[in-house]
Formats: C-alpha cells, structure tokens, sequence
C-alpha cells in the first residue's frame, strides 16, 4: 500500500485483527457476515477464537458482555445498521453501563454502501453511540488509520465503537510518521480564512476542497477528526477562535454525528457561524456509491460551496 | 445444622423485604419465588470467595431476571459479601444497591442486568469464555417464565447448545405469573420443557423449594456432557409470606407498614420454627 492507493476500511479491520491475535488474548464475534466484515481474515488464522453466533446480533453483543467479565477482549462484529441500531439497547445495558471490554467493529456505515439501499446504509450510528456514557467511538479515515485505531482499541480499556467502511478508499497517511491518539483531531492544514472539520471518507475531499477554494483565494483549514467521541474540544475551539468560520463534513446524518458534536463545542466555547455537510436527516438509496455521494452532497465542490457560505455568514 | 441453607433463605427474605419496604418499591414477588434457590447456589453449591468477589476462576451467577435484585443483595449479605445492614438501604440514592443489579458498585454481582432477555447470553458468553480458556468454573442464570417470551432468549438458547455450554445451568422460576396475570394469558410460552428440549438442552423440573430436588437437579446438570442444562423450578411467586403467594399484585409492589409487619411475623414465624427443628 503507497498513499493513493484504494483500500476498504472493513479490510483493514480484518488485516489488523488477524495481526492482533498473535500478540493479544483477542476474541472476535461475528454474526454471519464475516465474510463482508473481513472477520473471515481472523477466524483463518485462529479459528478456536472465532466464535460466530449466526444471524442474531442483540444476542451477539450481550454475550461479548460476558466474554469481556471474564478478562477478555472481544471484538464483536456486524453491519453498523444491525450493531448500533439494531443492539443498541445490548450494547447500552449490557456492554455501557458496566463499562467492559467490548469492542465494536461496525462496518458497512454510511451511504457508500451503495446498491443495498436506505435499509443498510446506516447513517444515524454515530448519533446512537454518542448517547452512551464511556463509549470511544472512532471513524477511521484510510487504512493507515484504521490500522492504528484497531490497535488503539486494544490497548483502551473500556467499550470502544469502530466505523468501518465498504467501499474501497485512497491511502491518505503516511504508515511511517502517522501516530493515532484516541480523542486527539489532527491538524491537516493550516488556514486562515475557515476550517474544515471532517470525518473518516471525507476527509480527502475535504483537502480537496482546499485546493478548489484557493482558486477563489480562500485559505482554509483542514482538521481530521477520527475520534467522535471523546471529542477534541480544543482543537475546535483553536480553529473557530483562529479562522471563525467551520464547516464539518461527514457520511452521516448531519442532526446527531460530527456536526452535532463540533456544533455542542462551538456553542459552549466560540460561537462561530457554522455549516454542516452529511445527509441532510434524509434516509439513503440504492445506487453506485460514488454516485450517491454525489447526490447526497457528499463532495469536495459541496463542501468548498458550504465554506465560501460560512465565510459569508461571518461578515453579517 | 440440617437447616443451615434454608435458615439463610428465610433470612433473605427477611432482608429483601425490608428493603423493598424502606424504599417503597422493588420486587417482592418473584425475589421470595427465588429464595430457595439461590440459598442452595450460594451456600452450598458455589465456589466462591466472599473475601475476594473478583476471583478469576469463581463460579459465576447471572441474575437475568434482575428486577430480583433485593434477594440477590440479601443473599449476598448473608453470605458474608457485605454487610446486611446494607440490605435496607435498597433503591436509595446514597446506596450502592441500585434497583437492578450493578457489577461495577456491588461485590459479588457478577453482571449488570435488568433488561429482561440479556443476561442469559451474558451468562453464555463467561461459559464460553472457560471452555475457550479449559478453565472448569461453573455459570448459573436465573431466569423469568415471563422474561422468556423476549426474543433474545432463544438467540441465546440456540447458541449455548450449539457450543456445547455444558459448564452453564439455567434455572427457571416458573411461578406462572408476569405483571400483567397469568403467563398463559399474557403470552403463552408452554410447553417451556418441550421448547428447551427441542433446542437440544437437557431439561430437569423441580419443586424449586424442595431442597433435595434443588441440589440434585444441580448435580444431574452438571453430570451432563456436551449440552447445557435448564432447570424448570416450579416455584410459588411470593413464597413465604401468606398474602403473597400466587398474586400477580405483588410482582412490583412494595407492601405497606401493617403488611410489611405481618410479612415479617411470618417469615419470623417460619424462621423459629425451622431454628428448633
């Protein structure tokens, strides 16, 4: 892998599971998707540590509860529609409150999922997570940063969700230099004039769209946000007081994910004008993932526009 | 003393009222439905460490049916895990006995529940984890008749016997009633046995206040190899104290002064009698 090139975030999961278990006491849940979850990578390599439990993911997450009471760490794996929305009350009571073990590895979110349609495009699981007290959510953004953010999980002690995608996306890190801090954003650009806040996929066409705004002379920030929760409120705060204007971007549901979460720290520290990129509180649809990305205007052009806006809201 | 188990029942139930009756709420019915089978279970059946409730290798019990939490804490503190005066702090906002059982704040619960249906699955996922480990702790789970009308019981049921969860025994209080009657009105679940059966789980029912058949049916169950066992324990909702017994009422509700005083004359009653025996 060089950056550029494209790689699937479900893959990466699967890879670093399977080069976890030889150094970790990882046990891996899957509830009959391994094979689109990459947990197949796993259960190749140590199947007596594979434990699927068919088509019955509330069950799944309960019974990872379990696991984990006893010392374990479990990784337990679904589509996000079936893990945050369908077990959410599972992963709340059983896996939350008692705070154990468990990670969540949540793949197939988002609009990219692409010709499954609204039923599978899970667009609302940022938002559901982000209701539970103690739970680290993290949406990795390439390969690299997935990779560390699986490993993170491991060394995090306490109930953590992974958003993984479907769709295959560029390498943006650098392996040799990249360094992942769970709840810190990174500073990808400077600028004066905005900042982009973006999100797992996003986060190259939000550097895109920094390239199509200094035609128009706009010198705009770019900050990565892996981690939705615990959020870096600093640096949102830093960004708002140093450009005063913020755009978020994300592959979700504009009304509880990034925008959400960067909106709460903006009102509570720095009121700047703001705007969100996401699905506008609109379910999906069947269709090529690029395609609908585009349609959902989930786009480095949608994007640079959202920031000339915000820019103008500024000068009121 | 040939009473020792069943004194320490009647003791919790001493206890679990009190409580219920201190904070005017909780469960009575179906934590004295219980009494006699956690009795067993934690005086005499489980390797435990009252000393040290985190103990790797312990057996392990899940309360699935959590809103028994009062009977729980009571055994508990009969058992020496913590004082009983906590008992009657139940429910309380400067108590650590929260209304359904917290394995963060209360030595020796082994998992939060109260979200009828999860603990079960919970309970699989600790047997698993010794069978994975060759570690050979025992897993019991108690559970509701009517917390098996939730879907996630069956989930769970396939999965144990699927891998061979013959370190996990579920107990079932088949007392016949849920909040809203009678078992068989709300949401028929019979034939329970024939249901377990068909899941591939060996199946035993008890008299769950006959102590010899308690402690038999747990050592039948754990004599088993290669599939879990349940025990369907007919029990008596409310057992214990006369206005109780066989009321759907009572499931929720806490009793008032003069009840709560008659419950106790009865419990202390029974209690004398069995010191004597």
């Amino acid at each position: 892998m060089a950056i550029g090139d494209k790689k699937a975030t479900r893959e990466s999961y699967g890879m670093a599971l399977a080069q976890l278990g030889e150094k970790y006491d990882i046990v891996v849940m899957d509830a009959d998707l391994s094979k689109s979850t990459k947990t197949d990578t796993f259960k190749k390599k140590f199947p007596e540590r594979f434990i699927n439990t068919g088509i019955a993911e509330g069950n799944m997450l309960s019974t990872a509860a379990g696991i984990a009471s006893t010392g374990k760490i479990v990784f337990a794996s679904s589509f996000a529609m079936f893990a945050a929305g369908r077990a959410f009350e599972q992963i709340r009571n059983s896996i939350g409150y008692p705070h154990l073990n468990v990670k969540i590895g949540a793949t197939h979110a988002g609009i990219s999922v692409g010709e499954d349609g609204a039923t599978h495009q899970c667009l609302e699981d940022m938002g559901i997570m982000r209701t539970i007290p103690g739970m680290v959510i993290i949406n990795p953004a390439d390969h690299v940063e997935a990779t560390a953010a699986v490993e993170a999980a491991v060394k995090y002690d306490g109930p953590v969700y992974l958003r993984f995608g479907r769709l295959p996306v560029p390498q943006i890190f650098d392996e040799n230099t990249y360094k992942f801090e769970i709840g810190k954003g990174v500073q990808l650009a400077e600028g004066k004039d905005a900042t982009i806040i973006a999100t797992g996929l996003m986060v190259p066409y939000a550097m895109e769209a920094r390239e199509l705004l200094k035609n128009d002379g706009i010198d705009a920030a770019v900050i990565n946000i892996h981690t939705i929760k615990p959020i870096d409120r600093d640096i949102i705060e830093k960004a708002a007081r140093e450009t005063g204007a913020i755009v978020t971007a994300e592959e979700h549901n504009v009304n509880c994910g990034l925008g959400s979460a960067v909106a709460e720290v903006l009102c509570e520290t720095c009121p700047v004008p703001m705007l969100r990129v996401g699905t506008q509180d609109v379910f999906g649809k069947s269709g090529k993932p690029y395609e609908l990305l585009k349609e959902y205007g989930l786009s480095a052009e949608n994007i640079a526009e959202n920031v000339k806006k915000a820019i103008a809201l500024k000068t009121r | 003393m040939k009473n020792s188990t069943k004194i320490h029942a009647y003791k919790a139930r001493k206890l679990a009222l009190e409580g219920i009756y201190n904070a005017a709420s909780g469960h009575p019915g179906g934590s004295l439905s219980i009494a006699d089978i956690l009795a067993v279970l934690y005086f005499e059946k489980m390797n435990i460490d009252p000393e040290n409730p985190k103990m790797a290798d312990r057996d392990r019990l899940v309360l699935s049916k959590g809103h028994c939490a009062p009977i729980l804490y009571a055994m508990l503190a009969e058992r020496g895990f913590f004082s009983t005066d906590l008992c009657s702090t139940l429910r309380r906002a400067d108590s650590i006995l929260q209304g359904h059982p917290d394995m963060k704040g209360v030595p020796g619960v082994d998992m939060s529940t109260g979200s009828l249906g999860q603990g079960i699955s919970a309970a699989n996922g600790m047997a698993l984890s010794a069978k994975l480990d060759g570690k050979d702790f025992k897993v019991y789970a108690i559970l509701g008749d009517g917390e098996i009308e939730e879907g996630q019981v069956w989930e769970a049921a396939m999965f144990a016997a699927h891998y061979k969860l013959d370190n996990l025994v579920a107990i079932l209080d088949f007392n016949g009633l849920q909040i809203d009657g009678d078992i068989r009105e709300v949401m028929n679940s019979t034939p329970i046995d024939k249901k377990f059966e068909a899941f591939n789980w060996n199946v035993i029912t008890i008299d769950g206040h006959d102590y010899d058949q308690i402690r038999n049916a747990i050592e039948e169950a754990h004599k088993v190899e290669g599939k879990p066992s349940i025990i369907i324990a007919k029990c008596v909702k409310g057992k214990g104290v006369s206005f109780m017994e066989n009321q759907a009422g009572w499931h929720g509700a806490a009793p008032n002064k003069e009840q709560f005083e008659q419950a106790i004359s009865e419990l202390d009653e029974a209690l004398s009698a069995l010191e004597t025996e």
